[in-house]
């Protein structure tokens, strides 16, 4: 129960003025039940537009989407068993907590007396005991965040939709908002699908992520292989720090800012559409005998790392990540030799 | 001193001057219009003659025939209930209209939308008397209306609109829409319409997300359009003068007539106070269902 199966979806939106924005451009996806997938790409890349088709709130032009093994994009939004977190919360202000969550659950034509028992177990899970007869406008950014997820919860649907739910609240909250998310998704056994433009939320939270950009699907996998193996430069740069070489091909070898390697030595040299090299900054290594002479011209200290800004021989920077507490700090305007591990060639 | 600079946390005193300035402009002709009522008539000509007498209020409910015997009378309160009747009537008209147009602006691009205001404030630029008037020549025989029902053929004749109940009506409706509009626009304008979307993903039908989420968010300003138009379109008496032709009377020419051309001061502020009454009862009855129901009581 509450596998997802988007097939070929696509959603065009016509501008005021005569342009069309194709929003979702022929997207498939197969989402597992009781995964943890988040959608991820910068804004207006059409992640949104995916949730509110699965939701009920948009229609898809063309394409289909399953949930459970039965067709999910022809049902009223009423009756599919799908519920929202949205960005702004969307707490009605009329209403106080309980109320709030119980909701949907009256919707679904319950008397609202039986549905206190529900009510009570939702402010529980979202520990807001003693908070059911607030107004939302009494409750802080991350207690209105957790009434919005009691809310959606409260229906018991199969897949829970968060549209960047956590956007809205400072660094820290939303750090712990993370963990409390994952470890309710594991305790409820509910597929979420969860949209983010916060690389290190998606690293955090995902089971399995969706690099979108554009309408489409740039790259689907795991958290670690989404970094340590980007099938496309837009997603080496889009999840955490790349250096982005030129790729330049010179029969058998590459170039590599001014210096020749054997290809054999770059991970996917060989593919045909590969454009450019991406080389993270923690795999920039100091090493005597390495191939590249550079100078350092900054460093800044990051708590747990140092972060350095290299100028290679040909005038490229590079960016080099080292742990804080190495031994070997290099200062700003030393000389080094550095190699790159993991050196990967990548499409567009 | 900084506890002084967040509104209300001022000295008590500080409030006097408004204070006196409300109880002199809103309470001095009340109780004014209530002292008259109880007074008797000047014996010739205008004004009252200070000797305590309810025949001000008899007035309103009881004649004194010419032969000496006195009966009931229900000219005046059959004037009353006409009064609340059209009064009633322009308000459901009024909010008929205002509400779709009020979510209509309220859903438009900002900058429209102030452009939208402004064109509903327009009509307060001109004095209502002048804008009246103008009905009047839209309205007469051979007035636009009628040329062009004539002209295109629908009717062989003028149809009769001046003069009647019909234009009464319209000239009502026509001056107390903007304040329908406003208020009801001012919460609407608040309304968060991503609200109604959360209500659809919580399982809501469409009529459910009118009666559980959009109306209770409009009640307010519903309220304030209700009170707003239902109290002054009680007491007018520019429209029923002018496109009713006096021939219906509102409580508010009878008001006028008192103090105009009558000269029967007392019965005029008896009057006044009778339709401070009952206007009063119905708001209190209005606010009272507005308050209970969580569905809409007040549209369909």
């Amino acid at each position: 129960m509450g596998n997802l199966s988007i097939r070929s979806v696509s959603k065009q939106f016509r501008a005021p003025h005569g342009g069309a924005t194709l929003a979702l451009d022929d997207v498939s996806l197969e989402i597992a039940a009781n995964e943890c997938f988040v959608l991820l790409g910068p804004s207006g890349c059409g992640k949104t537009t995916l949730l509110r088709c699965i939701a009920g709130l948009e229609n898809p032009d063309s394409g289909e989407i399953w949930l459970s093994g039965e067709r999910l994009d022809t049902e009223p939004p009423f009756r599919r068993k799908v519920n929202t977190v949205f960005q702004s919360y969307a707490l009605f202000p009329h209403l106080n907590v309980a109320d709030n969550i119980a909701f949907g659950l009256e919707m679904d034509g319950r008397k609202r007396r039986d549905c206190d028992a529900a009510v009570s177990e939702m402010l529980r899970l979202v520990n807001l005991e003693g908070m059911d007869k607030r107004v939302p406008n009494q409750l802080s950014g991350g207690q209105q965040q957790r009434v919005a997820l009691a809310r959606a919860l409260a229906k018991q649907p199969d897949v829970l939709l968060l549209d960047e739910p956590l956007a809205a609240l400072d660094l820290k909250l939303r750090r712990s908002m993370q963990f409390e998310l994952k470890a309710l998704q594991a305790r409820t056994g509910i597929t979420f699908v969860f949209v983010t433009h916060d690389q290190d939320e998606a690293l955090a939270l995902g089971d399995r992520i969706a690099v979108f950009s554009e309408g489409t699907i740039r790259q689907v996998g795991t958290p670690r292989q989404i970094y340590d193996e980007p099938a496309s430069r837009f997603v080496a740069d889009f999840i955490g720090e790349t250096n982005v070489l030129p790729l330049i091909r010179h029969g058998d070898a590459v170039e590599v800012a001014g210096q020749l390697q054997p290809a054999s030595s770059v991970i996917g040299a060989t593919d045909s559409d590969a454009v450019a090299l991406c080389v993270r900054p923690e795999n920039v290594r100091i090493d005597p005998a390495g191939a590249l002479s550079a100078t350092v011209s900054s460093a800044a200290f990051l708590g747990s790392i140092m972060h350095y800004s290299l100028t290679l021989g040909d005038g490229t920077m590079l960016r080099m990540n080292l742990a804080a507490d190495a031994t070997e700090q290099p200062t700003v305007g030393s000389s080094l030799h550095v190699s790159l591990r993991h050196l990967r060639a990548v499409g567009p | 001193m900084t506890s002084q600079s967040f509104p209300g946390r001022g000295p008590r005193w500080a409030s006097a001057p408004a204070l006196a300035f409300l109880v002199v402009i809103v309470g001095g002709p009340l109780i004014l219009i209530f002292l008259y009522s109880w007074l008797s008539r000047a014996r010739f000509g205008v004004g009252i003659s200070w000797t305590i007498s309810t025949d001000g209020y008899r007035k309103v409910f009881i004649e004194d025939a010419l032969d000496g015997t006195t009966r009931l009378n229900a000219q005046y309160l059959r004037i009353i209930g006409n009064s609340l009747l059209l009064a009633a009537i322009t308000t459901v008209a009024t909010l008929v209209v205002a509400i779709p147009m009020s979510i209509w602006m309220a859903t438009r691009a900002a900058r429209f939308r102030s452009l939208l205001v402004l064109a509903v404030t327009i009509p307060f630029w001109t004095n209502t008397l002048v804008r009246t008037y103008a009905w009047m020549l839209i309205l007469r025989d051979n007035g636009i209306v009628n040329n062009r029902l004539v002209g295109w053929g629908i009717f062989d004749q003028p149809v009769k609109l001046l003069y009647t109940n019909t234009s009464t009506l319209i000239g009502l409706v026509y001056t107390f829409l903007p304040f329908m509009v406003l208020p009801i626009y001012s919460s609407a304008e608040r309304f968060d319409f991503r609200l109604a979307e959360a209500a659809v993903d919580l399982g809501a039908r469409k009529r459910q997300v009118v009666a559980r989420v959009i109306w209770p968010n409009l009640r307010s300003g519903v309220i304030a359009g209700v009170a707003l138009v239902l109290v002054p379109a009680t007491g007018a008496f520019l429209q029923p003068e002018l496109l009713g032709g006096g021939k219906s009377l509102m409580i508010g020419n009878l008001i006028q007539q008192q103090f105009a051309a009558s000269r029967n001061w007392p019965f005029g502020a008896a009057l006044s106070i009778m339709l401070l009454l009952v206007v009063g009862i119905v708001l209190v009855i209005s606010r009272l269902v507005g308050h209970r129901s969580t569905a809409p009581s007040l549209v369909a």
